[in-house]
């Protein structure tokens, strides 16, 4: 994780476009500004970036599935539930699966593991559309490639 | 068996937290109702689940921006629920 650069995951581990579904690692830095402020001597992951890496992970998804035609942008959160604290230098796994795709729009299922344990989770809805712009959908596909998206390997029947 | 226009005006009720007995055949989700397209994005949602269809809204939206069709046409609740039995029926087809 960058947190100062909304980099919220650090790599694709997993991607399954028959499922519908995807995984990635999301490593807490040990340090960061954000840590002076949430909480000053006691530094806590704020839930909010918690909510942004569940949101990223499914947005690759659908960023994924769509083949990097259409762009996934957060409308909706449903039933977050922050269910325990994170650390600086934890490790996370942020997973989802895709549980609607409507026209225009989508809705994903995500949560958060650490050592095997639930974090958080929350149902997410996007508004789908086309890339606004061809420069957009260019540093997207750079991001991807830092973060390992595995298009060419996906299950994808 | 709820009539269409009856499981579409409780989806909405439920939705949007809009009495139910406010909500008629005639009204207008949009002008009458005050839903919004965030809101009409859960109605979507609810609608695609409970009649195992996908209402095309981009379709319908891009029509009402070209000027070739109207809003009264898809967002008034009479005429959605026609839409939507139009759909289920094509789907069954």
């Amino acid at each position: 994780m960058r947190l100062e650069y909304f980099q919220l995951i650090d790599r694709i581990t997993d991607l399954n476009l028959n499922d519908l579904t995807i995984r990635a690692e999301a490593n807490v830095p040990q340090a960061s500004t954000i840590f002076e402020g949430h909480f000053p001597g006691h530094p806590l992951m704020p839930g909010v970036l918690l909510i942004e890496a569940m949101a990223q992970t499914s947005g690759w998804l659908i960023v994924a599935r769509n083949r990097f035609e259409r762009m996934p942008f957060l409308a909706t959160v449903k039933e977050a539930k922050l269910r325990t604290f994170v650390s600086p230098g934890q490790a996370l796994v942020v997973s989802a699966k895709l549980a609607h795709e409507g026209s225009g729009f989508a809705i994903a299922e995500a949560s958060i593991k650490a050592e095997g344990k639930p974090v958080c989770n929350a149902e997410i809805t996007f508004r789908v559309m086309p890339f606004p712009n061809k420069d957009f959908r260019v540093s997207m596909e750079q991001v991807a490639a830092r973060i390992e998206l595995p298009l060419e390997n996906a299950a994808n029947g | 068996m709820p009539s269409t226009f009856d499981t579409v005006a409780n989806i909405i009720a439920e939705t949007c937290d809009i009495p139910r007995d406010t909500i008629q055949p005639e009204s207008h989700a949009i002008d009458d109702l005050g839903i919004d397209s965030l809101d009409f994005l859960d109605i979507a949602f609810a609608i695609d689940k409970a009649f195992g269809i996908k209402l095309p809204l981009e379709q319908w939206t891009q029509e009402v921006n070209d000027g070739k069709a109207t809003t009264e046409q898809y967002f008034v609740l009479k005429n959605l629920s026609a839409r939507i039995d139009d759909l289920v029926a094509a789907k069954g087809a």
